[in-house]
C-alpha cells in the first residue's frame, strides 16, 4: 500500500490523540513518498504518550506541511519519492507498525547502497523544515548539572578534557553538601520557571533526598522495570523462531503493563521508562549506560530547562550471560571505571544539551562528587581558563546561571 | 537512523570530513611519530617480484575489531591508548590515512566484504557464507595451495563461515580453515565450567544470539592434531586469558608455530564491547588490541618461518559514529554511517613495505584484496577493488 490509498479509518488502532492528530492532516500524509511517511507516523501513534516539546514540534511539523501546496509537496518530497523500495516494504502494515518498518527501511537502504544518500535527502528535510518552522525559544536559560565520580576516593588523571576548552575549570571548589546544594538550586529553577516535565535529576544509583517538583528518574526505582524486562527478555529467547529482529519486534510492542508498571501512573513518564531499557543498549546491565542514555533522551525528547544528572558505580563487566540474567543481588562495582565513563557522559549531555534552541545562552556544571573539581560552562565565563577561586557547589550554580 | 526532525545541521559535507579525518591522522603522525608523507616518495614498488620470493612470502591480516575512532587512537588525545601502534609499529610501517568503507557496517558483513573484496550485503546477524570468491579461495585456487596454508581466527560464532564463499567456480574445499577460539573452548569445556565465561561473549552487537554452527568449523580434535595441544593445556592457558581477544591471540601463536599458514586472517572484536555503552570499557579494549598487535609483530619476528618475510596488515573494519552526529550515539555504536564511522586507517609492514611513510591518498576496504592478490601472485578477479598502488 502507499500513502496515497490512506484513510482515515486506517488509523482506528492509533490510541485517541494520535488518531485525532493523524485523521486532522490525512492529506497531508497522503502525498508523502513510502520512504518518508512511515518515519512521520512513527512519531504520530505515539503522540498519547509523547512530551509537550514533542508534541509542539509534531504539531507544527504537521501543520507546515498541511499548509504547502501539492506542487510544494512535491518538490519538498522530491528527494524522497527517488528511493526504489522493495515489494516487500510496499506490503508492510506500516500505518500500524511504522516503527517496525523503518527498521526494515534502514536494513534495506544499507544492503541496497542508498542510506548515504537518505541519510542526505532526511538532513536537508530536517535544515529545510527548521527554516521553515524555526523551533520555539526556551522559556528560559537551559542548565545542565553531572556529578560524576561518586565512590572514587582519589583519582589523578585530568578529568574534563573534552569540556574544558568550552569553560572555567575550578581546582579548589568546596565540596560540603555539594550534592544537596545542586538539587536545591534545580528545585529553585522549577518553582520558578514551571515547565511541565522541565526539571528533571536523574540518578544512576539510589536517588538522593529531593524536591517532588523535579521530574525524578533513577536506576534503583527502576529495577523492578529492569528485572521484569530481562525476565520476559530471557523468556523470549528461549522460544522455538525467536531471533534477532523479531525480540526488536516483541520489545518495541510491549507496554509499561506488560512490564508489571502501576496502570495509574504517569502514562508519559512510564512509557519513557520502559522505553530507555526496551530501545536502550546497555542501559540493561550498566547503571552508567542508564545515565547517559536517559539524559540523551530525556533532552532529546522533553527538552528539559534543567537536567541534573548523577553518574553512580556500574557493576563490573562480567560474562553477558550473567549480567543480562541479573542473578546477583550485591554485583562488584567498578567505582573508577564508571568515573571515566561518566566523564564521557557528562560531555555527551552538554552536546546533546547544546543540540537544542537556545544553546548560545545555556550552561552547564559537572563537578567530581565529593571532591574539589568542577567545570562551568555558561556565556558569561571565559573558554579553556581556569579558577583557583573556593567557591561551593551553590555558588558556582550561580556563576553558571549568570 | 533518524527521520526526520531529529537531523541537525551538518558543518560539511562526508566527503570533506573523511578527508579531514585523514589529514589529521597525516599531519598527527608526521609530529609524533616522524614519517615521511608517502606523496613525497617517487619510484616502484617496493615489493621484490619473483616466482621465488612470492612462493616463501606470509601475509597475516589482522582487523583491529570492532570498530575504533580517531578520538581513542590517531587523535592527540588518543594517543595515549595505542602505545604500541605509535611508538613501536607505525615508524616501521607505512599507514593510510583515508580508507574508505562504503558498505554495511556490521561486523560479520563487513569482515566478509573486506575478505571478498565487494560490499556484501549478506545477513550480517547469520551465520552465511560470502556471497563472492573469498581472498583464500583465490590464493590457494591460483597458487594451488593446500588447505593448512589459509587460516582465519575469527572471533564469534557468526563468523564460521567467512573462510569459503559459495560462488560456483570456487566455493567448497577452497577456502581457509576457520578456528573459532570460543567455540573451542566451550566444546573443550563442555559449557560446564563458569571459570571461562568472560571468554565466550559472543557477539557485542547482538548479544542475546549465538548463531547455531553447522560444519566448517575447527572440531575438537584437531586440536591436538593440528595445534598440537591437549584440552588439558589449552584450557590451563584459557585460565590466564583476559578476553576473547587473546585467547584468539593464543590460537594465532600455536598456528603460526604448527601449520606456518602462508595467509593468516585475524579478526579481533574486544572493542566492541563499546556497544554496551561503557566508554572506560571500549578504551581499555583499545589498549588490549594495540598491545595484542605489538605481541603478534614480535612473534613473526621470533618464528624462522615468519621472520623477514612477513607482511602484516592491520585495519579496522570500520570507525564508530561520531560524538557530533545527532542520529548517534558517539563511540557507543556504528549505525549512522557519518564519515567518521566510515573512514579508518590501515598499517602495512614488514617484507616489501616502506617505513616510516604515510599516505593521504583515500583508498577503500574493499582494495584489500587485490592488493594482497598483487603481492601474493593470485588474480581476485570478482573483487570491485583495485589494488593500492603505494603497495604493489
Amino acid at each position: 500500500m502507499f500513502p496515497r490509498d490512506l484513510k482515515a479509518e486506517q488509523f482506528d488502532g492509533y490510541p485517541p490523540e494520535a488518531r485525532k492528530l493523524a485523521v486532522a492532516h490525512l492529506s497531508a500524509l497522503q502525498q508523502l513518498p513510502l520512504s518518508f511517511a512511515p518515519s512521520l507516523l512513527r512519531e504520530v501513534i505515539d503522540y498519547d504518550y509523547r512530551f509537550p516539546a514533542e508534541r509542539a514540534s509534531l504539531d507544527q511539523e504537521l501543520s507546515h506541511l498541511s499548509a504547502l501546496s501539492p506542487a510544494q509537496m512535491q518538490e519538498w518530497f522530491q528527494a524522497f519519492a527517488q528511493f526504489p523500495l522493495s515489494s516487500k516494504l510496499e506490503h508492510f502494515d506500516w500505518v500500524n507498525q511504522p516503527g517496525q518498518f523503518v527498521e526494515q527501511l534502514s536494513a534495506y537502504l544499507w544492503s541496497t547502497h542508498q542510506l548515504d544518500d537518505f541519510r542526505k535527502a532526511a538532513t536537508a528535510y530536517g535544515d529545510r523544515l527548521r527554516s521553515a518552522v524555526p523551533p520555539d525559544p526556551p522559556a528560559g536559560r537551559r542548565l545542565g548539572i553531572a556529578v560524576i565520580g561518586q565512590g572514587v576516593a582519589s583519582y589523578h588523571a585530568p578529568l574534563f578534557g573534552n569540556l574544558r576548552p568550552h569553560g572555567t575549570y575550578f581546582g579548589s571548589v568546596k565540596p560540603d553538601s555539594g550534592l544537596e546544594l545542586l538539587l536545591a538550586g534545580a528545585a529553585a529553577r522549577a518553582k520558578a520557571q514551571p515547565v511541565l516535565y522541565g526539571h528533571w535529576y536523574v540518578d544512576g544509583g539510589q536517588e538522593a533526598e529531593h524536591n517532588p517538583i523535579l521530574t525524578c528518574i533513577s536506576y534503583q526505582r527502576l529495577e523492578p522495570l529492569r528485572a521484569a524486562l530481562l525476565k520476559n527478555v530471557n523468556l523470549e529467547i528461549a522460544r522455538p523462531g525467536m531471533g534477532p529482529e523479531e525480540l526488536r519486534t516483541h520489545l518495541a510492542r510491549l507496554t509499561p503493563s506488560d512490564l508489571g508498571m502501576d496502570k495509574a501512573g504517569d502514562a508519559v513518564l512510564d512509557r519513557f521508562q520502559m522505553k530507555l531499557f526496551t530501545e536502550g543498549s546497555g542501559t540493561q546491565i550498566f547503571s552508567t549506560t542508564f545515565a547517559q542514555w536517559t539524559a540523551r533522551e530525556a533532552l532529546r525528547r522533553a527538552q528539559p530547562m534543567t537536567l541534573l544528572v548523577r553518574f553512580a558505580p556500574r557493576q563490573q563487566q562480567k560474562p553477558m550471560n550473567e549480567m543480562l540474567s541479573n542473578a546477583s543481588s550485591r554485583p562488584d562495582l567498578d567505582p573508577t571505571g564508571s568515573l571515566i565513563d561518566a566523564e564521557m557522559g557528562a560531555y555527551y549531555h552538554w552536546i546533546n544539551q547544546q543540540r537544542l534552541p537556545g544553546s548560545e545562552q545555556s550552561s552547564f556544571l559537572v563537578w567530581f562528587e565529593g571532591h574539589n573539581q568542577a567545570l562551568v560552562i555558561a556565556p558569561s565565563l571565559p573558554r579553556g581558563s581556569a579558577s583557583s577561586s573556593a567557591m561551593d557547589l551553590g555558588q558556582l550554580l550561580v556563576l553558571a546561571a549568570g | 537512523m533518524k527521520v526526520p526532525s531529529s537531523f541537525h545541521r551538518s558543518r560539511s559535507t562526508p566527503q570533506e570530513t573523511a578527508s579531514y579525518l585523514g589529514r589529521s591522522r597525516r599531519d598527527f603522525l608526521r609530529s609524533a611519530a616522524g614519517v615521511a608523507l608517502g606523496s613525497t616518495l617517487i619510484g616502484a614498488s617496493p615489493f621484490v617480484r619473483g616466482a621465488a620470493a612470492a612462493k616463501r612470502r606470509k601475509v597475516i591480516v589482522v582487523t583491529f575489531g570492532g570498530g575504533a575512532r580517531d578520538q581513542e587512537t590517531f587523535a592527540p588525545e588518543g594517543q595515549q591508548y595505542i602505545p604500541h601502534l605509535m611508538r613501536e609499529l607505525i615508524p616501521q610501517a607505512s599507514f593510510f590515512t583515508q580508507v574508505m568503507n562504503q558498505g554495511i557496517l556490521g561486523h560479520y558483513v563487513a569482515t566478509a566484504s573486506l575478505a571478498t573484496g565487494v560490499y556484501e550485503t549478506l545477513n550480517n546477524f547469520s551465520a552465511v557464507p560470502p556471497e563472492h570468491p573469498t581472498v583464500f579461495e583465490y590464493f590457494r585456487k591460483d597458487l594451488n595451495r593446500p588447505p593448512s596454508d589459509a587460516w582465519v581466527v575469527a572471533p564469534s560464532n557468526g563468523f564460521n563461515r567467512i573462510g569459503e564463499s559459495e560462488y560456483r567456480s570456487y566455493g567448497s574445499g577452497l577456502g581457509a580453515r576457520v578456528v573459532l577460539p570460543k567455540h573451542l573452548l566451550s566444546a573443550a569445556t563442555s559449557g560446564g565450567n563458569t571459570d571461562y565465561e568472560h571468554l565466550l561473549h559472543d557477539s557485542y552487537e547482538n548479544p542475546l544470539y549465538t548463531p547455531q554452527l553447522a560444519g566448517g568449523e575447527f572440531e575438537l580434535q584437531q586440536l591436538e592434531m593440528i595445534l598440537k595441544l591437549s584440552v588439558d593445556d589449552f584450557k590451563a592457558h584459557a585460565l590466564t586469558a583476559s578476553s576473547p581477544d587473546e585467547l584468539s591471540m593464543y590460537i594465532v601463536r600455536r598456528l603460526m608455530q604448527q601449520q606456518s599458514p602462508s595467509l593468516l586472517w585475524i579478526t579481533m572484536h574486544d572493542i566492541d564491547i563499546a556497544h554496551a555503552g561503557a566508554y572506560s570499557l571500549y578504551v581499555d579494549a583499545i589498549r588490549r588490541t594495540d598491545r595484542l598487535c605489538s605481541e603478534l609483530w614480535k612473534a613473526v619476528q621470533s618464528e624462522p618461518e615468519y621472520a623477514g618475510n612477513t607482511t602484516l596488515f592491520i585495519l579496522p573494519d570500520f570507525g564508530r559514529d561520531a560524538d557530533e552526529d545527532a542520529g548517534g550515539n558517539g563511540f557507543q555504536h556504528h549505525r549512522t554511517g557519518d564519515a567518521a564511522s566510515r573512514t579508518t586507517w590501515m598499517l602495512a609492514m614488514g617484507a616489501g613495505v616502506r617505513e616510516g611513510v604515510v599516505y593521504d591518498s583515500p583508498m577503500q576496504s574493499i582494495d584489500l584484496v587485490p592488493t594482497l592478490g598483487a603481492i601474493m601472485g593470485f588474480s581476485a578477479s570478482q573483487s570491485q577493488g583495485k589494488p593500492v598502488r603505494e603497495l604493489v
